[in-house]
């Protein structure tokens, strides 16, 4: 199938896309193309303009700054993957974003396009979440930062507001003792996640658990922060019975399931790839009990 | 012993890996597809199609769609009907069983009754612009219930699949023989087991496509289809447009893969030559992925409850139980495929008795027709499951019940009372049944694997070790057609009513007239898959073309040599006694150098104006073959699988998957490995991942590659391929068919591991494809049994 | 409605100015507009890819990038592999040697996904894993993927590939 018409917009800087998205009815922005494509080429999403974000340097890259590591939503999928940067400063990054698709769409897929269509099985979302990713955007009413938390809205859409581009995601700097893990299950391993973890630890020097954030992704519209399992983990050893506790807390999730992946195998699922993630994270971060 | 002469044992082409004559422009993207065949002045066509299970016509607005620019014709039934002969597409198999034939229509005139039904036509300057004005086609359609389940949709008061039919009880037949009560009499043990094994399809990388050209000055309709079987497409065109055979030419470009699906003859292979003759235009339809999944045929459902009754030492008495078969809203195959499955249930094992009592369901999905396996896989399912499980129950190693009940090599060829298709009774012609599991357990570690499991156990580890045995029916007739013929200009070329679509069958027909004409394989120009090369033909089906073809290609080709020599005798003024041909040359035995080669000989069978021909023998270096089959050739082969469960996930990871073949006597043994890896390929797919869903409603749920699995690099092992080769006796070529072989061994083989690997929790599986929701669900039900007080 | 926009790319070495229709994606704009049918349409959803192209050398689904998205790239089909009439790449006889291919249909794409991974790979040993999990991209029904595989860790890991 073919996509319907749209008139193509090719904005070079991001004011130009700002105001386009804002004064055009029925736009939409493209990214990447990885997700929005297959709509069009399915008729199930038929815009009226498309606004091409590819021409705007200042949208792709990756950069220290003191807050932490800011990534322009152009960048894409695969240069995350293969940056040394990334992997040193945000490794759950890293790891997160080599289980998205196969490298033909990582080589055009973004972090933004992935970040705002917030397809429950993506990846990224799941990692932004457990990170606390601060998710900056411009509009007509100039620059607004956004928590992750209160990004996603609904199923596959975002808390922008009309007229509002993401430009750029802040993540936080992986600090010493801390370890990550991300993980997920699919029938194919490029597959969307029938269920993902991501989960970021911190260790004091006593080897117990200083911080722990963990994200759920494939159970609700958007990924949710385990916050019971995270409190019970501060002060905790970080052994075996810890990444367990988590794992009992995570399978009574309330999951979204039909007949394919009911609600009780996510939730199964969701026990055992918190406990195998947590316990992964512990042991990067240098637990000895795992 | 027949009376088939057996073929030459010199060294020759025939046996060897020979180089694909078709990789070369494959390779450099030269190749021609459908897609690829841009004709001046042609339109591109898409279809509307019903966006529900059932229901009826109630208006059908098309003007706002005939107003867009761009659009040249938007067309109904009634319209295309001007040009056709009768409604209906005149599918039906002659044989018996049906109760009702129920053929489609090249549009629907009333009643749609699938979602992905054609309903309506666009022709347009490109197809974006067709599908801009198909979105704009209003289609007001009374919805009706639909049947979704071949078991519900057999029940009394279920709602009627097609108004017109009486019910839904497509046919009721059965396979019956032996004294299957007495069997069950004096059984000492019986398992009963039920099982469901899902719809899948064939899913070639290129979807189907037709491409057609009306010349109006030539009255000459021709056809380009991606089709599997263009001689029958072409009988079909010659009698729905009342064109004479002369009139019609249908020819196949490239073809990107078929499995069955570009088999059956589909709506719109008749839709589009009609528009193009209505229109006098020329017309392309290619059809996208989203189609393929809605209008391409698929099959494979089927509801089984078996019991089989076994002697206390494992030997079989007798199986009987019910097959329900989902046939899909139209009966294009008949019962082929349920009769397939219950008679390739038997397999390698002596069977003494055995009644399966088959129901066939018309439903509103997709009409059923054979992907690979045609129905094989799911019978030999249900054998090997009962075999296991009868294997348990008597505490007998898995290889061991299956050892007890083979038939044995002394014992062939081996009579099923089973009457075919074509009225003869099933017979094994060859193979080694015992010698094949044999060396598959041996190869694949069988005696070491119960260690090893062990170990694995202690370390929380669940793998399991997987066995099955099948035989395949392959090498259906009637014929097939070669003809071979060497002009004035010495290239030699053989057109064949084969067609190709990826499984090398140039590269096949020209090793084995290569073999006889002692000539490089790629000196020789093919032609296949083309009704104005050759006028008969069937194409591919039933794995048979290396059989069928292969063997007429042997026999037209060894006529081209004999008359090479007569010739030859004549001009050398030698014996024919004293020639031998050899590379392209025929020659005095023992005197190199003096002899003729094919293209002097050709020439002087050309004919001189005025002059005699040599020998006065008839004109022409050529010769035609139609080689008719005398009886299927049965395959056979054993499978194992080594897989890993995740009990906590269920998921299964394959670690290992070994394979014994048997099609007899191989003439590119890669070739043949190469049918056979795609095969097993296809099997896993079956088994864990490709799943052809519906909701309650008949709405198909699994429409794009990223909902229906396909098998991917990653997810599949590397297959160990290992060779037996019983020559058939039915051919000179004493071989047999290898394309659907390992999609039939590879569900049951699986499913024998992932029990293997969680013998511990004793979980059964009973639905296919595993997925693992299910089989998670499965372990947590046993481990919470096992944790009971 | 027709939304012309102006295209300039460069195509297996050659400038191509052309005006295009902004809806129609680069694997059409390929086999339609210059003839270039060697890549191959099989989903039109990115999940196939039959139709992977190099754009600036990295792979891509051409289904899944409007034409016009490939302005000022340049663009590698699988025809620019092999000169015309000359000599295979070693991938590409590879692929024959090892029966990697059958119908053909997901060839060029996979031999494009290949050539990504030789570039990428380049002086280093590849894994079986490595090789399958780049291939995991391109779909294919006839192989079993076996040859494919085969054939890419013959090429990638041969000593001169690593030197």
């Amino acid at each position: 199938m073919k996509a319907p018409a749209f008139r193509y917009h090719a904005p070079t800087d991001v004011a130009q896309a700002v105001s386009l998205l804002a004064s055009l009815e029925n736009a939409r922005v493209l990214a990447g193309g990885q997700s929005l494509m297959p709509m069009m080429n399915l008729r199930v999403a038929g815009p009226d303009h498309l606004i091409d974000l590819g021409r705007i340097p200042e949208l792709a890259g990756v950069a220290q700054v003191p807050e932490g590591l800011l990534v322009g939503a152009m960048t894409t999928q695969r240069a995350l993957e293969t940056s040394a940067v990334v992997a040193r400063l945000c490794p759950l990054l890293s790891e997160a974003v080599s289980n998205v698709g196969h490298q033909q769409t990582r080589n055009r897929g973004t972090i933004g396009g992935s970040l705002c269509h917030l397809d429950p099985g993506a990846e990224l979302p799941v990692a932004a979440a457990a990170l606390d990713a601060v998710m900056i955007a411009r509009g007509p009413q100039g620059e607004r930062r956004i928590a992750f938390a209160d990004f996603p809205a609904d199923y596959l859409t975002s808390t922008l507001e009309p007229g509002e581009i993401l430009t750029h995601v802040l993540l936080p700097v992986a600090s010493a003792r801390a370890g990550s893990a991300f993980l997920e299950f699919n029938r194919r391993p490029a597959d969307y996640a029938i269920v993902s973890v991501a989960a970021h630890v911190t260790l004091d020097e006593a080897g117990r658990v200083a911080g722990a954030s963990i994200a759920v992704g494939g159970v609700s519209h958007a990924p949710v922060r385990l916050a019971d399992a995270e409190a019970g983990l501060v002060g905790a050893l970080a052994d075996a019975a810890a990444c367990a506790q988590a794992g009992r807390l995570a399978a009574t999730l309330a999951c979204d399931g039909d007949d394919l992946y009911p609600a009780d195998y996510k939730q199964d699922l969701c026990e055992t790839l918190v406990r195998r993630a947590l316990g992964a994270a512990f042991k990067r971060a240098g637990a000895g009990h795992v | 012993m027949t009376s088939a002469s057996a073929a030459p044992a010199r060294p020759g082409w025939i046996g060897r890996n020979a180089a694909r004559v078709e990789d070369d422009v494959l390779l450099r993207g030269g190749a021609r597809f459908l897609d690829d065949i841009v004709l001046p002045d042609a339109l591109e066509a898409t279809f509307v199609r019903s966006p529900i299970a059932h229901g009826l016509i109630r208006s059908m607005n098309l003007d706002a769609a005939r107003a867009l620019p761009g659009v040249h014709a938007v067309l109904a039934f009634t319209d295309l009907r001007a040009v056709l002969t009768q409604d209906d597409i005149p599918l039906a198999l002659p044989a018996g069983g049906l109760r009702f034939d129920v053929n489609p229509t090249c549009l629907v005139i009333h009643e749609a009754c699938y979602v992905g039904e054609p309903v309506a036509m666009v022709i347009a300057s490109s197809r974006r612009i067709a599908e801009d004005a198909a979105a704009l086609v209003e289609l007001d359609l009374e919805p009706l219930p639909a049947v979704v389940d071949p078991v519900e949709g057999l029940e009394p008061g279920a709602p009627k699949a097609r108004l017109s039919c009486p019910d839904n009880l497509v046919a009721k037949t059965k396979v019956d023989y032996g004294d299957v009560e007495g069997a069950f009499a004096g059984a000492a043990q019986v398992v009963a087991r039920a099982f469901r094994l899902n719809k899948g399809g064939g899913h070639p990388m290129e979807p189907r496509g037709v491409v057609a050209r009306y010349d109006e000055i030539a009255d000459q309709l021709t056809v380009w289809n991606s089709t599997q079987m263009p001689h029958r497409a072409k009988a079909m065109l010659v009698e729905t447009l009342g064109l004479a055979e002369h009139q019609v030419r249908v020819t196949t470009p490239d073809v990107g893969g078929g499995f069955g699906t570009k088999a059956v003859f589909h709506p719109e292979e008749l839709a589009v030559p009609a528009a193009a003759m209505l229109l006098k235009r020329p017309i392309k339809w290619v059809e996208d992925r989203f189609e393929s999944f809605t209008a391409s045929i698929g099959e494979r459902e089927q509801v089984w409850t078996v019991e089989a009754a076994f002697d206390a030492d494992g030997r079989i008495r007798g199986i009987r139980g019910t097959l329900r078969y989902d046939h899909g809203a139209a009966t294009p195959y008949g019962i082929a495929l349920p009769f397939n499955a219950a008679t390739n249930l038997i397999g390698p094992y002596a069977l003494p008795a055995y009644r399966m009592d088959i129901d066939l369901c018309m439903t509103n999905k997709t009409p059923a027709a054979p992907t690979r396996g045609a129905g094989r896989p799911q019978g030999t399912f249900v054998m090997e499951r009962l075999m296991d499980a009868m294997a348990q129950r008597i505490g007998l190693p898995r290889d061991e019940i299956r050892r007890r009940n083979m038939i044995q090599p002394g014992q062939m060829p081996f009579t099923i009372p089973v009457k075919q298709r074509d009225g003869s009774m099933m017979v094994y012609d060859s193979g080694d049944y015992p010698e094949c599991q044999r060396r598959a357990l041996e190869i694949a570690g069988w005696d070491d694997f119960p260690a090893r499991q062990k170990q694995a156990r202690e370390q929380g580890r669940y793998i399991g070790l997987g066995l099955t045995n099948y035989v395949e029916a392959t090498g259906r007739g009637p014929f097939e057609s070669v003809s071979i013929s060497i002009g004035p200009s010495g290239r030699i070329v053989v057109s064949s009513g084969a067609t190709a679509q990826g499984q090398g069958v140039k590269t096949m027909l020209a090793q084995v007239v290569a073999d006889v004409l002692g000539v490089a394989p790629e000196s020789i120009h093919v032609v296949v898959g083309d009704t104005s090369a050759t006028p008969a033909g069937l194409g591919a089906y039933a794995s048979r073309q290396a059989v069928t073809a292969g063997n007429a290609a042997y026999r037209a080709a060894t006529l081209v040599a004999e008359k090479a020599k007569t010739a030859a005798a004549e001009l050398l003024e030698a014996s024919v006694d004293d020639l031998v041909v050899n590379d392209g040359r025929v020659e005095v035995n023992g005197v190199p150098g003096h002899g003729k080669s094919l293209t002097q000989i050709a020439r002087a069978l050309a004919g001189t104006p005025g002059f005699a021909l040599p020998g006065n023998l008839p004109p022409g270096l050529s010769a035609s073959n139609d080689f008719m089959t005398s009886g299927l050739s049965y395959t056979n082969g054993c499978h194992l699988a080594e897989v890993e469960v995740d009990p906590d996930t269920g998921g299964v990871k394959i670690l290992r998957y070994v394979v014994v073949h048997d099609c007899g006597r191989m003439i590119n043994p890669m070739m043949v490995e190469g049918q056979i890896l795609g095969g097993v390929v296809h099997g896993v797919g079956m088994t864990l991942f490709e799943w052809m869903r519906y909701d309650a409603d008949g709405q198909p749920l699994t429409v794009t590659f990223a909902d229906y699995l396909l098998p991917t690099s990653d997810v599949v092992p590397r297959i160990e391929i290992h060779h037996l080769e019983s020559p058939t006796p039915l051919n000179p070529l004493g071989v047999k068919g290898a394309a659907e072989s390992g999609t039939i061994g590879a569900p049951a083989t699986i499913v024998s591991a992932i029990e293997d690997a969680l013998r511990p929790l004793d979980v059964r599986i009973t639905q296919v494809p595993v997925t693992p929701p299910q089989l998670r669900a499965l372990i947590r039900q046993a481990q919470v049994a096992e944790s009971a007080p | 409605m027709f939304d012309p926009r102006p295209l300039n790319v460069t195509v297996n070495g050659a400038t191509v100015q052309r005006t295009v229709d902004s809806r129609v994606h680069l694997a059409d704009f390929l086999r339609k507009e210059l003839g270039l049918t060697g890549t191959h349409i099989g989903c039109e959803h990115g999940v196939c890819g039959a139709c992977t192209v190099l754009v600036n050398g990295a792979s891509v689904r051409a289904c899944l990038m409007l034409a016009v998205q490939a302005e000022g790239c340049a663009v590698q089909t699988i025809e620019s592999v092999a000169a015309p009439g000359g000599a295979l790449h070693p991938i590409q006889s590879a692929l024959a040697r090892h029966h990697g291919l059958q119908c053909g249909y997901c060839t060029p794409g996979v031999v494009m996904t290949l050539l990504e991974l030789q570039r990428e790979s380049a002086g280093r040993a590849v894994s079986e894993h490595e090789v399958r999990a780049a291939l995991s991209g391109n779909l294919c029904r006839c192989t079993g993927y076996q040859g494919m595989v085969d054939a890419a860790l013959e090429v990638l890991n041969a000593p001169a590939a690593q030197s």
